[in-house]
């Protein structure tokens, strides 16, 4: 008696998507580290790392073995089960986002059709959502682990800033998934191929509410506030060493990345080359082109990420608070009205 | 008030208009500036490939001088040691031998000078106490080492070459020498 067939195949195939995504993931996070440092110096008139490796490039290595060869300290009165806890939820989290972005259209292999999403589920940017949310339990534990005021408070910062950023950033998505009718990235992405416009084009201020809220929830500069090295020196890391701190600024670098292609998958057309018409173009040839334009458009907003944090100073909490709070809630509240009215009147979607 | 410099601007006081107060097109114009940032020289010099050059007063590594015939200088009067405010320097005096003259100056000669590196501040007060000319400082600095022990300079370190083995070298020394007491 079968009670669950297990399609191998299946299971190999997403297997190997998965090893391929993470590591991906990985070694994007890693040259993010150095295209940070670069960015910084060139816009601070420097050169940036140019040491290791021709033009630096084995830069993020040194920083890596460093880390490793770091002496790992775990404080005397701190919860040690949790301080361990924090920095694996940490990179636990940014890593899961990445299952429900379509890397790709489909490509066949030995008669088998492939799709370049690890899980298309009907719900992804609930998926998201839940697990970004999720991603405030590492500050939070970590910092309060680490029995440390500054950690407790930066942490605390942290919570109060991710919670209340994912609620305008919610507002902002509704205003999309009402021009979409459709929870499911890879719909949205192929209803973009497909229509005439890229979704920023219908919701330019959902795009930028989103933007800013995405900003602060990968506690990037302007809302870097849990880290803030001035007044809480490093923050909820303060007491971490050694590999563990590596994992929470690898989830950083991680989070941004993944919030980069999430936007270009929402707001840019995803894997939509622009001005080419994918169904033209025979498998192989679809599949690069397709990847290109992700991870040329999830670049540019990395880059653009940057440059935002080597311009703009830190904002103080309670002018966080108060963007947040009585100027990005409101505006996306606003727009979802908006937008709700035309959908209504011009039924647009059904 | 009379303006010190005629760089100063007075403060704009005025409420911040509609535009200003979203501050998203001063963001804007900041990233703006920023990415000019790009594309200008950098400012950077790459250390042991790049120098920046010194100015002749510079006070970097001492060298202890030569005379014509290739002899030294010093003579071990401690004055120098007398001088430091950091007390860097140690030496250890013995007298000239009939035979040595054409290595010594004087009767009295430095068998053992030492700075060490790590006290010295080249404040160049040394330089100044010699009544002899034998000790100036150079226009380079103590490069980096791995253990103290080598910042310790013995009169070997020190000393220019020798004008009778390597005249050239003793020229380009001598040349740095006098173009600093010119400069003073
Ligand atoms: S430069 Fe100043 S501190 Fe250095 S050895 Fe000469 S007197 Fe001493
Ligand atoms: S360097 Fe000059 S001051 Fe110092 S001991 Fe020699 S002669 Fe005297």
């Amino acid at each position: 008696m079968i009670l669950l067939t297990i399609d191998w195949a299946y299971t190999i195939e997403k297997m190997v998507l998965i090893a391929i995504v993470i590591s991906a993931s990985l070694l994007i996070a890693m040259y993010a580290t150095y295209a940070e440092r670069k960015i910084a110096g060139v816009m601070q008139d420097r050169r940036g790392p140019n040491r290791a490796g021709p033009f630096g490039i084995l830069q993020p290595l040194a920083d890596g073995i460093k880390l490793f060869f770091k002496e790992e300290i775990i404080p005397n009165n701190s919860n040690r089960w949790l301080f361990v806890l924090g920095p694996c939820l940490a990179m636990l989290t940014a890593m899961m986002t990445s299952a429900i972005i379509p890397w790709g259209s489909t490509i066949e292999i030995g008669g088998r059709t492939i799709s370049l999403q690890i899980a298309d589920i009907n719900i992804g940017i609930l998926y998201i959502f839940g697990v970004v949310s999720m991603g405030v339990y590492g500050i939070m534990i970590g910092g309060w682990a680490s029995n440390n005021k500054f950690s407790l408070m930066a942490a605390l910062r942290g919570a109060s800033q991710a919670i209340s950023y994912e609620l305008a950033m919610g507002l902002s998505l509704i205003a999309l998934l009402m021009l979409t009718g459709s929870l499911s990235l890879k719909t949205i992405v192929e209803q973009q191929i497909n229509g005439h416009f890229w979704n920023i084009v219908y919701q330019p201020l959902g795009f930028l509410i989103f933007f800013v809220c995405a900003l602060a929830e990968c506690n990037r500069a302007p809302f870097d506030l849990p880290e803030a090295e001035s007044e809480l020196n490093m923050g909820y890391h303060q007491e971490y060493s050694s590999m563990k701190l590596g994992f929470y600024l690898f989830a950083e670098y991680i989070n941004m990345f993944i919030s980069c292609a999430v936007i270009a998958t929402l707001f840019f057309g995803g894997y939509d080359m622009p001005f080419v018409d994918e169904s033209q173009l025979s498998g192989v040839t679809a599949l690069l082109t397709g990847l290109v334009a992700l991870f040329g458009k999830t670049f540019i907003l990395i880059f653009v990420f940057m440059w935002i944090r080597w311009t703009l100073p830190r904002f103080r909490y309670d002018q966080l608070m108060n963007l947040g709070w009585k100027g990005l809630i409101p505006l996306a509240l606003l727009n979802m009205v908006i937008t709700g009215a035309v959908v209504l009147f011009t039924m647009k979607t059904p | 008030m009379q303006a010190l410099t005629q760089r100063a601007k007075p403060v704009d006081r005025r409420p911040m208009n509609w535009i200003e107060k979203i501050y998203l097109w001063n963001i804007f114009k900041g990233m703006l500036i920023t990415f000019k940032h790009i594309f200008k020289k950098k400012v950077t010099i790459q250390y042991p490939e790049q120098k920046r050059p010194f100015s002749p007063v510079f006070r970097g590594l001492h060298i202890l001088n030569r005379d014509e015939e290739g002899r030294e200088r010093c003579t071990a009067c401690g004055l120098c040691a007398v001088a430091c405010p950091a007390e860097a320097i140690t030496m250890e005096a013995a007298e000239r031998l009939p035979n040595e003259e054409n290595l010594y100056r004087e009767e009295k000669y430095a068998a053992r000078y030492e700075i060490n590196m790590l006290r010295c501040i080249f404040c160049g007060l040394c330089e100044e106490a010699c009544p002899k000319d034998a000790i100036y400082l150079s226009e380079t600095f103590a490069p980096a080492n791995y253990s103290r022990k080598s910042f310790i300079y013995s009169k070997n370190d020190l000393l220019i070459p020798d004008p009778k083995t390597q005249p050239e070298e003793f020229n380009i020394a001598k040349g740095l020498i006098e173009k600093k007491k010119i400069s003073k």
